[in-house]
Parts: C-alpha cells; structure tokens; sequence
C-alpha cells in the first residue's frame, strides 16, 4: 500500500448512502472470527486496550495485596514467600503487560494511521502477529507465574535470579518472547511514519503524538534486543549454570546489571515518551492553540530517545562501578532532565493566549505536569550521584519512578481515553463523573506516593517483608491512599463501561479538536476515510481566525 | 533551619561527616524545585483562567517562541542541573576515596547476616563498633549474592559483591547505636538482614578492643591447656600467614624479596608495578583481590600467566586474611617507584 493509492480522483465524491456502504469499523463484520482475524489497525488497538486493561487490573490487585502487607511491621496477610512473589509479579505485570504497550499499542496502533492520513498501518498483518505474539508470552509468563511464580524482583538481579529455585525460567523466556511484539510494533510504526504520510503531511507538520511515538519505536527496536539476550542468558544460567554471572566461575554479577540497565533505561522512556506526545495533542485541542515551541517539543523526544541509551550507569552508583563512571552517568543524566524541562516549559507556553476548557483530558494534563515536574526533578536529585547514596533502592526511588514512569504514563492513558473515546466508539462519557475521579486519582496517587518519598528519606530499603516500627505511620497513610486510588479507577470503570453502551452520540468532533485525527468520522470507517482522502493543508491544531493577518506572535 | 528541614523531609539523626554534606545538597535542591516549580504551577493556574475558553469554537492566535525564550528554558535548568551535579559529583568522589590513616574493618554480607573483621581481631556478626570521630574504610563483599551496607544515619550505602571488594568509608560524629540495612534484595530474609553499627568515644573502643583482644588470648591459652579445642586463629595477618602456606601462595611468591615465579609478597602493598601492557598499577586491596579472582587482569610485566583462579577455593574472610598478610608484609626497604633492574645478581 503506497500512500498515494487512497486518493481518489477528484470531484469522485460518492454519491450513494456513506453509511450504508461504509460502515463504521465496529459494526463492519460482528463474527468473532473477524475480530480475531482482522487486520484493522483500529480494531487491533481496541483488542490491545481489552488485554492491557486486564493486566493493568491484575497488576492493581497485586499492588494492593502489597499495600495491604505492609499496613503492620510484621506478617500481616502473607507470608515472605508469597510477599516477595507478589512485588515481583506486580512489577513485571505493570511493566511488561501494562506500561510498555499500554500508550503505543493502543492509542499508536489507532491514532497513528489516522493522523498520517493512512488507511491503515505499513504492514497490517505484521500488526496482527504482534497482538498474539504478546498474548503468547504474556500466557507463558502467567502460566509460570501460577506454577510456582519468581521471587527475584521484577529486575531480575544476577546471581539471585541465577540460584533461587522459584520458575524463573518460563517467566523470563515469556518476557523475551512480548519483547518481540514490541519490537514488531516498533518496526511497524517506524516504516509507517516514513512511508505512510498522506501529501501534505511533511515532518514537521505531523502532530507530536506520531512524533512522540516514533521516538518510542525507535527505542524499542535498538534496545529490545538486548534485553531479550539477557533474559535468555539469565534462563539458560537458571537451567544449566553455565555460570556468566558466577564470580566462583569467572562471571561477572554487575555484568548483568549493565546489561539489564541498558535496555531497562530506555524503556522507561518507552513508557513516558508517548505520554509527553498524548499530553502534546490534549493542551493543544483544550486550549485551541497551535504548540508553543513545536520543533522545541518534537527534537526533545529525538533527544530523549538518544540520550536516554547513554544514562544506564545511574542505576549503578553504589554498585561498584568506578567513581568517574559514575560521574559520567550523573552528567548524561541531566541532560535528559533538560529535555523533559523544555517539554515542560513548552506545554504551559502553549496555554498563552489560548482558550482553556478544563474538561477531564485537561484535569489528566494537570496531574500529569505535577507528576512530570516533581517525578523528573527527584530523578535530577538522584542523578546528583551524592545523594543517589542514601537514596538508592530505597521507597525513595520507588516513589520517584512511580511518579514519573507511572503517574506520567497512567494520566496520560486515562488523559488519552478520555479524549479519544468519542473517536474509539462514537459516545461520551459523563463529563461530572470524569472530573469527580480525575480528582480522586490525582489525590489518591499523591496520598499513595508522597509518603513513601519521606519512607526513603526516613530510610526504608524497598522489597521489605517486614520493617522497623518506625515506618509503620507513612506506611499507613501510602495504603490509605492506594486506596482512594484503586477507588477512583472503579469509578472510571463503571461510567467508562455505561458510556460504551449508553452513551450519548458524540458526533464527528465533540472537542472542536483541529487534530488531524478528528478529520474523519468518529468512529472511522474500515478504511478509515470514506470518499477522496482529506488534504491537510494547514498544520495540526491550528486554531487561528482565517480572516486575521497570519502574523506569527513571537514571545 | 536545618533541623526543622530534616524533621519535615522525615530525614533520620545524621551522625557522620558524610551526613551533613548530603543534607546540605538535598535542601538546596529541594529549595530550589519547591520555588521554582511554585512559579511554573501558578503560572500555569493564572493563565489557565485567564485564557479560559469564552466561545465553543474560539480562534486563538497564532504564537511562537522566540530565539532568547527558547534559550532560557534550555538554559535555566541546565545551569542549575549541573551544578547540583558538580556538588554532588564533588561529594560522591569523597566518600568513595578513603583517607590514609582510615582504619580498616572487612565486611562480609551472607544470606541473612552481616560479618565484620578487623585486621588485628576480633570477629564479629551483626556488630560494628567503631571509635567516634576517625575515619572507618569497609571493605565489603559477600559470600552468596548480591547485597548492599546501608546506615541511614550516616548517608552511607555500598554494594557487596560475591569475589570482589567495594569500598566506602565514614567518620561517626556522634557515639550511639545506628541501624545497618540491606538494601539490596538476597532473598526469603531480606527484611531481616538488619545489623547495628556501635559509636564508641575513642577511649571506649581503645577499652572495649583490648578487651575483645584479651579475650581471645584467653581463649588461646585456653585452648593450648585444652588440645581438644580447635583455637580460632584471631588476628587476620596470623590466619593469613598460615592461608597462604596452605593454599599454595609461596609456592611461587616469596616472602623474602627474591624473585621467583610470580612477584615477591615482600613490600607489595602499595608498590607501583609496571604491567605488561606498558601501564603502572598501585597495588592495593582491590588489586590483590582481583588477582586472586582473575590472575591474568593485570600482569605484571616480566612474569608469565601462570597462576591459577582462587575464585570460590577462598572464603571472603579468607581472602582478606592473605590480603592483611601481604599488606604486614610492607618494608621501609622497599624501593619506591617502577623496579630498575633485577632484584638479584644474574648468575654468570
């Protein structure tokens, strides 16, 4: 499919009934069979958000079994065993299931082609093998899981991992078989960028989500792979000993830590990026305003994307690895700092001037800022290397990574649900209940998280069965506030679930959004355009009066 | 103030030197993002209801930055990342390079305990004592897997490696009782691998070691009066002597200076030594460490690869047993710098 073979001639307007000869993708074929055999972008996304809704509940009951745990300094409702599997199963369930295809999956795989002016991705049955190559490793890794389950902690630290007698092995060989699925999606999505975009739509007039999502491919298809290779060498070390990581045998334990690092950093940013590039789409549409600093915003992925390769090291301070490593790594680590930064400065920029409707999608970007700032500026503070000290592996990076990598990504998930949901499925949601648990998670995730800041300070290592008394009061109130957390995604679940089917109609465009996305029907139809293909002649969100001097105002 | 600021950041006493750097840089930082991020945040509440959305389908204009806006948020926060960093990175270099007259304890992590030796006995687990004020070097390792010392009081954490040796040091300020933590996870017990760390006044310790001391002598002559008890060799250069006898070292290391199949044990300990690949090596704890693990890292040029790995034949506290003997072994004899010539006559 080559980007011009959807254009019709023009003035071929069909004359016909649209909607009786182009119905929208939901309702175009109701077997099973032509979901599960679809090759619809659109329809593989919406599969992607059934499964990583699923796991993202799985991951939720494990965090709060944890929460639970911890409310007393001794044994409360597990013992250590079962305790130390639960924190595992909940870091690789959220992380691998959850995070890493929670925004691309599903939001990339439907918007991406819609915002490219494309029928549909580069190579769509390649799309498909990735929805089951995932659900493939996703199964061997439960199925492990449940047999047994691993104990080592969702790092997998060497040699623990290579000595406990818990199932690593089919849960480790299911993790690198989803890294194939990210990798095939990534590919997907980089081909689909550079050959996909409809005339008009140069570099640097498609919206930030696809440039936002690009960088995430590129991320995925260079670091993947050295992932995987661990996780084979972790397994294989598991099941023969071959002894890489066994000092007795001439290994090397922080060999394995390079290695995992060296994926495991960039795929925080395969978390976060695409949230920066929903957040990019969201201030523009509800503030109707053109992106303060556009090539400012779109290079600082790029740059992330590159930067983050080369700040791994900072996980490893303590590690001992050398002092001028070390300082390497801190330096590096800024720089990425300086990049979130100017996406930061350039999102409140982009309110300047603009026109606000603080609708749920904008309550998301609200959380999402203060998530960003605070979560980025405690990773700046641990990336000082002196006071990574005191602070590594304790509830302070749990903290500081629960902010940035999931507060950032979980508002801008939900921020992206909101908005999208008339596009996904032609309804709306209820406008006061959306903002009630807005709110309520916003609130509930700092009540959950801001304790545990002062749990590191105070001390506390992470990964603790059981813990000095003096923890117990912040342990407390971070239960207490997973739980009014947990309470608002009930509340989204319900009204998200009545909206589906009771729903008001939410027509074409509901936000009044100049994103390329709101071009065509909502829901879209099969082939995404019904008639000649939309010309995009002006940029994404360009909001300004056509009847004014299209003088540019420098600030 | 900086009491109020630790109490309110929930930070524990600090009692080292270490201590009162780290919070010195942890309120900077936090001062600086609380201001900073205050004024991007009402900011950002100012502007989003000034520029509130007044018409559905409201045009807006058209704006962009300008070069010097662009600057500035580039800028800004650069200058004020990099110079935590260079205080940090300042910080960072000081604790992990130990001053000469550091007194030196040997740790050992093992699933679940923490042992600690010192080089003139006794042994210990799960107790430190160390005296106030005078700096402590840790050289730590671990029998099984991975863990991590960690004193909240003194801000000071390091990870313990099976078959190799980190280091930290610290300077207690205040005697007492602090906890150790592990903080890196090893396992089932995980949360119980706790320890304590005992700040002595100086004449304490001086009391309490000699007291430890006597104690073993006691239980030497103990022993030799009673055969049926296996006396525990008590200083760490003693048990390395024997160690090194045993495990074959003298073999081809002489103790006596003379050059044999590997270097001479005599006046090693910090010797520099011309490597075979033509750069200069100081030899020190980690070194002799490594070249009992991995003999062929750094050879010392003139000595052919020959000697076996001891990586798993030599228990943590047995390897730095041999390390203290080396390290008894030092000479004011011994030559400074590279070597400049044999150390024996050629025979003719």
């Amino acid at each position: 499919m080559t980007p011009s073979s959807s254009i019709a001639s023009p003035g071929a307007a069909p004359a016909h009934d649209e909607h009786h000869d182009h119905p929208n993708y939901l309702v175009d074929g109701t077997t099973i069979k032509s979901w599960l055999l679809t090759v619809d972008h659109k329809r593989i996304g919406l599969m992607f958000l059934f499964w990583v809704l699923l796991f993202f509940l799985v991951g939720g009951i494990f965090a709060m079994l944890i929460r639970l745990e911890l409310l007393t300094p001794g044994p409360t409702i597990m013992d250590a065993m079962t305790y130390n599997r639960t924190f595992t199963l909940h870091g690789l369930v959220m992380i691998f299931l959850f995070m890493i295809p929670a925004i691309p999956a599903v939001f990339g795989n439907f918007m991406l082609p819609l915002m490219l002016g494309a029928k549909d991705v580069a190579f769509p049955r390649l799309n498909l093998l990735s929805l089951y190559i995932y659900l493939g490793g996703a199964m061997l890794a439960l199925w492990g899981m449940l047999n047994g389950g691993l104990d080592t902690g969702w790092t997998f630290y060497a040699p623990y991992s290579t000595h406990t007698t818990t199932t690593v092995a089919p849960v480790l060989f299911g993790a690198f078989i989803i890294g194939f699925s990210s990798i095939v999606t990534g590919i997907n999505f980089i081909v689909t960028v550079h050959t996909m975009r409809a005339p008009g739509i140069t570099w640097f007039k498609m919206p930030l989500f696809v440039w936002a999502i690009y960088a995430t491919s590129c991320i995925q298809v260079l670091a993947t792979p050295v992932i995987g290779l661990l996780l084979v060498l972790v397994t294989v070390e598991n099941l023969f000993g071959f002894g890489m990581f066994d000092p007795a045998r001439g290994g090397d334990p922080v060999l394995f830590q390079h290695l995992f690092w060296f994926y495991s950093h960039p795929a925080v940013y395969i978390m976060v990026l695409p949230a920066f590039g929903v957040m990019s789409e969201i201030v523009a549409s509800f503030s109707r305003k053109n992106i303060f600093g556009y090539r400012a915003v779109a290079y600082s992925s790029l740059g992330i994307a590159f930067v983050g390769f080369f700040a791994w090291g900072h996980h490893m301070f303590v590690s001992g690895q050398s002092t001028f490593v070390g300082g390497l790594f801190g330096v590096l680590t800024m720089l990425v700092g300086v990049f979130t930064a100017i996406k930061v400065f350039n999102w409140v920029g982009t309110v300047y001037k603009g026109a606000v409707d603080f609708k749920t999608p904008f309550a998301y970007f609200c959380g999402f800022l203060f998530f960003t700032v605070f979560g980025g500026m405690t990773g700046i503070a641990l990336g000082t290397v002196s006071l990574d000290v005191p602070w590594h592996d304790t509830y302070f990076v749990v903290a500081h990574f629960h902010f940035i990598m999931v507060g950032a990504t979980i508002m801008a998930f939900l921020a992206a649900l909101h908005y999208w949901f008339p596009k996904m499925f032609g309804r709306t949601y209820h406008e006061g209940w959306g903002l009630v648990s807005a709110a309520l998670i916003i609130l509930g995730f700092n009540a959950t998280f801001i304790p545990q800041f002062l749990l590191g300070n105070n001390g506390m290592p992470r990964r603790y069965y059981e813990y000095p008394e003096r923890f117990q009061a912040l342990n407390v109130a971070s239960t207490a506030g997973a739980s009014l957390l947990a309470f608002g995604f009930v509340i989204i679940a319900c009204y998200l679930t009545y909206a589906l089917f009771y729903g008001r109609a939410a027509g074409k465009n509901p936000w009044r959004s100049k994103g390329y996305e709101w071009l065509t029907e909502s829901p879209p139809p099969t082939h995404n355009f019904v008639g000649p293909q939309p010309t995009y002649p002006e940029e994404p969100h360009f909001y300004v009066d056509p009847k004014k001097a299209e003088v540019p105002d420098a600030v | 103030m900086s009491e109020l600021l630790n109490n309110i950041l929930f930070l524990p006493e600090a009692a080292s030197t270490f201590a009162e750097r780290v919070d010195m840089l942890h309120h900077f930082v936090v001062g600086t993002t609380m201001v900073m991020s205050a004024g991007v945040g009402l900011a950002a509440l100012f502007m989003f209801f000034r520029y509130r959305r007044r018409l559905p389908a409201q045009a807006t204009e058209y704006v962009v930055p300008t070069l010097k806006t662009e600057f500035l948020f580039v800028s800004v926060p650069l200058v004020f990342f990099l110079a935590w960093f260079g205080i940090g990175f300042r910080d960072f270099t000081w604790v992990t390079t130990p001053p000469k007259d550091a007194m030196d304890v040997y740790v050992m992590g093992k699933q679940w305990m923490w042992k600690f030796a010192y080089p003139e006995g006794p042994n210990g687990v799960n107790v430190l004592h160390v005296p106030a004020n005078r700096p402590v070097r840790l050289l730590i390792t671990s029998r099984d897997v991975l863990h991590s010392f960690y004193v909240p009081a003194f801000r000071i954490k390091q990870d313990a490696l099976p078959g190799r040796y980190t280091q930290i040091w610290f300077e207690a300020t205040k005697p007492g009782t602090y906890q150790v933590l592990c903080t890196e996870y090893c396992g089932l017990s995980h949360s119980k691998m706790l320890a304590e760390v005992v700040v002595l006044p100086q004449e304490e310790y001086d009391v309490w070691i000699k007291d430890q001391r006597r104690g073993r002598l006691q239980d030497r002559q103990d022993a030799l009066a009673d055969t049926s008890l296996v006396p525990p060799v008590a200083r760490m250069v003693e048990q390395g002597q024997v160690l090194a006898g045993s495990e074959g070292c003298l073999k081809c290391h002489s103790v006596d200076g003379s050059k044999h199949i590997g270097p001479t044990f005599l006046g090693m300990f910090d010797r520099v030594e011309k490597l075979d690949d033509g750069q200069d090596i100081r030899v020190d704890e980690a070194y002799i460490t490594q070249s009992m693990m991995d003999p062929g890292a750094h050879l010392v040029a003139g000595y052919q690869n020959v000697m076996p790995t001891y990586q798993g034949k030599l228990q943590g506290p047995e390897t730095a047993a041999i390390v203290e003997y080396i390290k008894s072994l030092r000479t004011p004899n011994v030559r400074e710098g590279a070597s400049e010539g044999p150390a024996y006559d050629a025979i003719q």
